[in-house]
């Protein structure tokens, strides 16, 4: 069995949402919802985070920081997109200054959709991109051997 | 007190140290999270990040970084090792100084401008925290008239009453070893902010495992130091009476934010010199 699944930190960025997303999306951590039960814990570095949460639209601006943030993560690693506008653009979709969904940049695991997502299916989001994460260290595992072998 | 019974003591201390280390830090987070009516994770959290730390790849900036944290941990446990071992308590000490010097340097080498800054507010830590540390050993000396630990136990039941201003400043510089708010100037346990995650920030993967390692060999050693006041009492009150003023600083914890590192350095040092110094120069005359 792997750990990831018992201690996922996750990475938290707005790639120029209009922050409805990232406050469902901290509204998990509050004692309602309350993620760190199951050990989750929103932390501010790539290099200690394995699930990477990203929400909004990307523009021109933010395509360089996600690109950024994505390569600092270390291995296994996953991306969920959170909302409307990380899956396709959203409403802003036509907007000439968007990329429209976090996909045009980055590889997405697990899209979860709202405007604004639910807490629980952000939740339930993060519980399938765990399984994911799991996967994912089993392939690292077998790559590291490879490499010493 | 045998010879054996202190080795099986200090070779327990390297095996269980660890344990009781993280269980420590467990209870803490629980107990954090039932302070903010959140019901927080498992007991043994701490164990399982970093378990799963170990899982993950270990970005190297430098590999100088590997071999500092080694010597962090190393330190840190010799530290542990003598103070188990019942022999000289500033010896222990010094131990646990270069434990935390390695820290910084493997924190430097990485050259992030987020564990730079980390490093040089630990620095400042050091220098506010390390005279009162100090005086621990002196004032035991005082009263025990040396600074072996076996010696120390051994002790009279009043010394923690002779020690009090001591005791209270080294509880006022327990919340700074701990990391603890408001001192958790250079490496915060919430990561986002300013300072990202200080001293830690560069590390990953099995070198931020050490680092965690090393802080749970920490916690049972500055729960040994806290121990030592009321040692004489025996077991059945000392560890009681320990262990409610090391989760103490869980509370302090939750009730208030960051300080400056002006404020951090003016405040430890106003504390060392009114309850600290006070009670060595006392000290000659109530002894």
């Amino acid at each position: 069995m792997s750990f990831l699944k018992k201690s996922p930190w996750v990475l938290h960025y707005a790639a120029t949402s209009c922050n409805g997303c990232d406050i469902e999306l901290l509204a998990c951590l509050t004692p309602l919802y309350d993620v760190e039960r199951f050990g989750i814990v929103n932390t501010g570095n790539p290099k200690h985070a394995d699930i990477f949460l990203v929400t909004g639209s990307v523009n021109e601006e933010s395509r360089k920081v996600v690109e950024n943030l994505y390569a600092q993560m270390p291995d296994p690693k996953v991306v969920v997109a959170i909302g409307a506008c990380a899956l396709s653009g959203g409403i802003f979709r036509d907007a000439y200054n968007v990329y429209g969904g976090i996909d045009q940049v980055l590889p997405v695991d697990v899209y979860v959709p709202g405007c604004a997502a639910r807490p629980e299916a952000i939740i339930d989001g993060v519980v399938r991109a765990l399984a994911i994460l799991e996967e994912r260290a089993r392939e690292r595992k077998t790559q590291r051997k490879l490499v010493t072998s | 007190m045998t010879t054996s019974y202190s080795w099986t003591l200090a070779v327990g201390f390297l095996v269980f140290g660890p344990v009781l280390g993280a269980l420590l830090a467990g209870i803490d987070r629980r107990l954090t999270a039932r302070m903010q009516s959140r019901r927080g994770p498992p007991l043994l959290q701490p164990v399982y990040d970093v378990l799963k730390l170990f899982e993950k790849d270990t970005l190297v900036v430098t590999r100088l970084q590997t071999l500092y944290l080694w010597g962090f941990l190393f330190f840190m446990v010799i530290s542990g090792f003598i103070l188990f071992l019942g022999s000289d308590l500033l010896l222990s000490l010094f131990a646990l100084t270069v434990s935390g010097i390695f820290l910084c340097l493997a924190a430097y080498a990485t050259n992030s401008p987020y564990s730079n800054i980390g490093s040089s507010r630990e620095l400042m830590l050091m220098m506010a925290y390390e005279p009162m540390l100090i005086m621990v050993p002196l004032g035991f000396f005082l009263v025990a008239d040396s600074f072996r630990v076996s010696d120390i136990v051994a002790g009279e039941p009043w010394q923690v009453l002779q020690l009090s201003g001591i005791l209270i400043g080294f509880l006022f510089v327990l919340t700074i070893k701990l990391r603890k708010s408001p001192f958790d100037l250079s490496s915060s346990h919430h990561g986002h902010q300013e300072l990202v995650k200080g001293i830690t920030t560069d590390l990953s993967g099995s070198d931020l495992a050490l680092v965690e390692i090393g802080h749970w060999y920490e916690n049972t050693i500055l729960l040994a130091w806290l121990y030592l006041f009321f040692a004489p009492l025996g077991v059945v009150w000392a560890l009681p009476i320990a262990l409610v003023l090391f989760f103490a600083e869980v509370l302090i914890d939750n009730t208030h934010a960051r300080l400056t590192w002006t404020s951090t350095l003016k405040g430890t040092w106003s504390v060392t010199a009114l309850f600290g110094v006070t009670n060595l120069m006392l000290l000659p005359l109530i002894a």
